[in-house]
């Protein structure tokens, strides 16, 4: 099991929740104060290289027009962590490559940070969240399209060493590319894709030997998920398991009620406002759910989690929470009633969860959590029965 | 209750169309709208007294299918056309609503004699303020219910029962809308061609406008109807994006008055 350190690098300094309709897209950037969020960015940063010094490996995501991340570019903060930090693998998870528009960039960029880090980067490619459509403009009935078409473009650029090739795709067109630098790692680094319940996607990302993600879901819809992405791993006869990664919110204290206190400060992050015109744009989901939309039955992916409270949570393995046995207790038991899994990402800080506090947290899961979950793998042995 | 000539089905451009005709006489195009509404509103009841309404539906809409090439008014315009050549209907009248009324613009800019008249109620399709201005209201940006508020004088007439409603029509709603932004979300809402090719229509043209559409204004109207030559402009008081839905006698007033 590789574990993870992740923050969206919130910036929670809003106005009160009642007087804001969304935090994201269109909330005003004067509210943003450039000396507030230049010390979070420091701070932020400051956890990934105590994370790395700590043992763990180190996430980023990228999301834009929004005061739940400010990592509008995460080539740059990547680059970043690959000066900065010396051991951890880098994941980034993802470049939003359905709605940046020039995938050639994104390949170079890539190539980059994985020279300047020798090779510890794992390159994660996502279709965005709904709202971001808003902010990159693009066809919310094309995402899924113009996700692969990029995948593919950035893995022949990645991939082709004998000179320029040309590309005529439905989205990009190019006359000539030989990406300088490429890649470290050989053919390319790890790619890894997120997702939830869309069994088709899961099954194309396992066929490509690709890790397959998936964040603050209930341990039912993980299992689902994995074993869907486990049977088309062997079906394509690819060697070894492939990687599945899940992400919780975790939060480690010495004493319960402070995990609580500290898991409370985390669900900042499942309980962000937006409007409801920007969680589901025409065609983001397919037409049988928007069938369910119209009938009333259907208020978006993450809606159902966000309506329960913190104990609920806890039990459906969306918030690990405690002190570091009861920490240890619920990964085992989520690991096993999902089948296994390969990486555990962590989100150790969100909303207004201090930097005393995060950095506390982190260092109890590195000393005393870490040690006795490393052996998990991503085939769960069933209690009382002989592992696959 | 209409009197159904035929539902059936055409192919143009490969591509298989539903059809429907509805009325008695002279045909009659009917462009609808993004939603539709047109295919089940009292007015058609009035044109269908004395005309034959072709109704297709564009692809992506209705039962028709929709190619990953056609991806904008413009691939439709095409399409259309090739129906009608088919069906011998050249030099029809048409009516187009909003969407429907950016599609006709374009297939007259493409074949001046389609056409005969053409009649036009709130149509997209052309831009004319600079890049930080709009002249069409960001309907997936706004909130839902200020959408509702431009679209309708009397917002109520526009609610519509979803959950009374059997599945298969919904899909086909959630399809449209899917098909809408398909073909529309950017640019927004027009074609920056259209506006240079307005001088090619043929067919005597009538803008028809409700006085509150917040979606596109009166003013908006106006100017497109600059744009086409010999085009007049009615506006229907006390309605918004759908007068004809809104105040189908009054509309049916000026239309009449128009074609006849």
């Amino acid at each position: 099991m590789k574990v993870w350190h992740f923050t969206e690098m919130p910036y929670p300094y809003l106005p009160p929740l009642d007087e804001v309709s969304t935090m994201w897209v269109s909330l005003p950037n004067r509210i943003f104060d450039p000396k507030i969020g230049a010390d979070l960015y420091e701070r932020y940063l400051d956890e990934y290289v105590i994370a790395d010094e700590l043992g763990f490996n180190l996430m980023l995501n990228e999301h834009h027009q929004t005061a739940t991340c400010l990592n509008a570019a995460v080539p740059l903060t990547a680059a970043i962590l690959a000066r900065q930090t010396k051991r951890g693998r880098i994941c980034v998870l993802g470049n939003p490559v359905a709605n940046r528009g020039d995938p050639v960039r994104v390949a170079e960029e890539m190539a980059m940070v994985d020279c300047i880090s020798r090779g510890r980067l794992d390159a994660g490619f996502v279709r965005g969240v709904p709202y971001e459509v808003f902010a990159a403009n693009t066809n919310p009935t094309q995402t899924v399209e113009r996700l692969w078409e990029a995948i593919d473009l950035i893995v022949k650029a990645w991939t082709t060493h004998d000179g320029p090739f040309g590309f005529e795709g439905r989205f990009t067109h190019r006359r000539a590319v030989n990406i300088w630098p490429r890649p470290y790692q050989s053919p390319h680094p790890p790619i890894w894709i997120t997702g939830s319940s869309d069994f088709d996607a899961i099954r194309k990302v396992a066929s490509r030997g690709y890790t397959f993600a998936t964040f603050l879901q209930p341990h039912e819809s993980v299992r689902k998920m994995f074993d869907a992405y486990r049977s088309a791993y062997r079906d394509c006869g690819l060697p070894g398991g492939g990687g599945m990664a899940y992400m919780p919110l975790v939060y480690t204290a010495d004493s319960e009620a402070e995990a609580e206190k500290g898991a409370q400060e985390l669900s900042w992050y499942i309980n962000v406002k937006v409007e409801p015109q920007y969680r589901n744009p025409p065609g983001y989901v397919p037409v049988a759910l928007n069938v369910k939309a119209l009938q009333g039955a259907y208020a978006g992916r993450t809606a159902a989690i966000r309506a329960q409270g913190l104990e609920f949570q806890k039990e459906q393995g969306v918030v690990v929470y405690g002190t570091p046995d009861s920490v240890v207790a619920q990964i085992k038991r989520f690991h096993e009633r999902v089948g296994g899994f390969d990486h555990l990402l962590m989100m150790q800080q969100a909303g207004f969860l201090d930097h005393q506090r995060t950095v506390r947290s982190m260092t109890l899961f590195a000393k005393e959590v870490l040690p006795r979950i490393a052996h998990l793998t991503g085939v769960a042995a069933p209690v009382g029965a002989a592992a696959e | 209750m209409l009197d159904v000539v035929g539902r059936n089905e055409e192919t143009a451009a490969g591509i298989r169309l539903e059809l429907r005709r509805v009325g008695r006489w002279r045909p009659l195009l009917l462009l609808h709208s993004e939603d539709a509404l047109e295919c089940e509103a009292p007015f058609l009841d009035l044109l269908t007294a004395d005309r034959e309404v072709v109704i297709p539906s564009p692809p992506g809409f209705g039962r028709s299918e929709r190619p990953d090439w056609v991806s904008s008014p413009d691939d439709i315009a095409y399409i259309i056309l090739e129906l009608i050549e088919r069906r011998k209907l050249g030099g029809i009248d048409v009516l187009g609503c909003s969407l429907g009324g950016w599609i006709a613009l374009e297939m007259a800019t493409k074949e001046p004699a389609a056409f005969s008249r053409m009649a036009l109620v709130a149509p997209y399709g052309a831009k004319f303020v600079g890049p930080t201005e709009r002249d069409i209201a960001d309907i997936w940006m706004l909130p839902p219910a200020e959408v509702t508020r431009r679209k309708w004088f009397d917002p109520k007439k526009g609610e519509r029962d979803y959950k009374a409603m059997p599945e298969e029509r919904l899909s086909i709603i959630a399809r449209n809308n899917e098909s809408f932004a398909r073909f529309c979300w950017e640019p927004y809402m027009h074609n920056p061609k259209l506006k240079h090719r307005l001088e090619r229509v043929r067919a005597e043209t009538l803008f028809i406008w409700g006085e509150n559409d917040g979606i596109v204004t009166p003013a908006y109207g106006r100017t497109f109807a600059d744009h086409v030559p010999g085009a007049s402009f009615a506006a229907i008081a006390e309605a918004g994006h759908y007068p004809h839905i809104e105040q189908p006698g009054a509309f049916m007033q000026c239309l009449r008055a128009f074609l006849d």
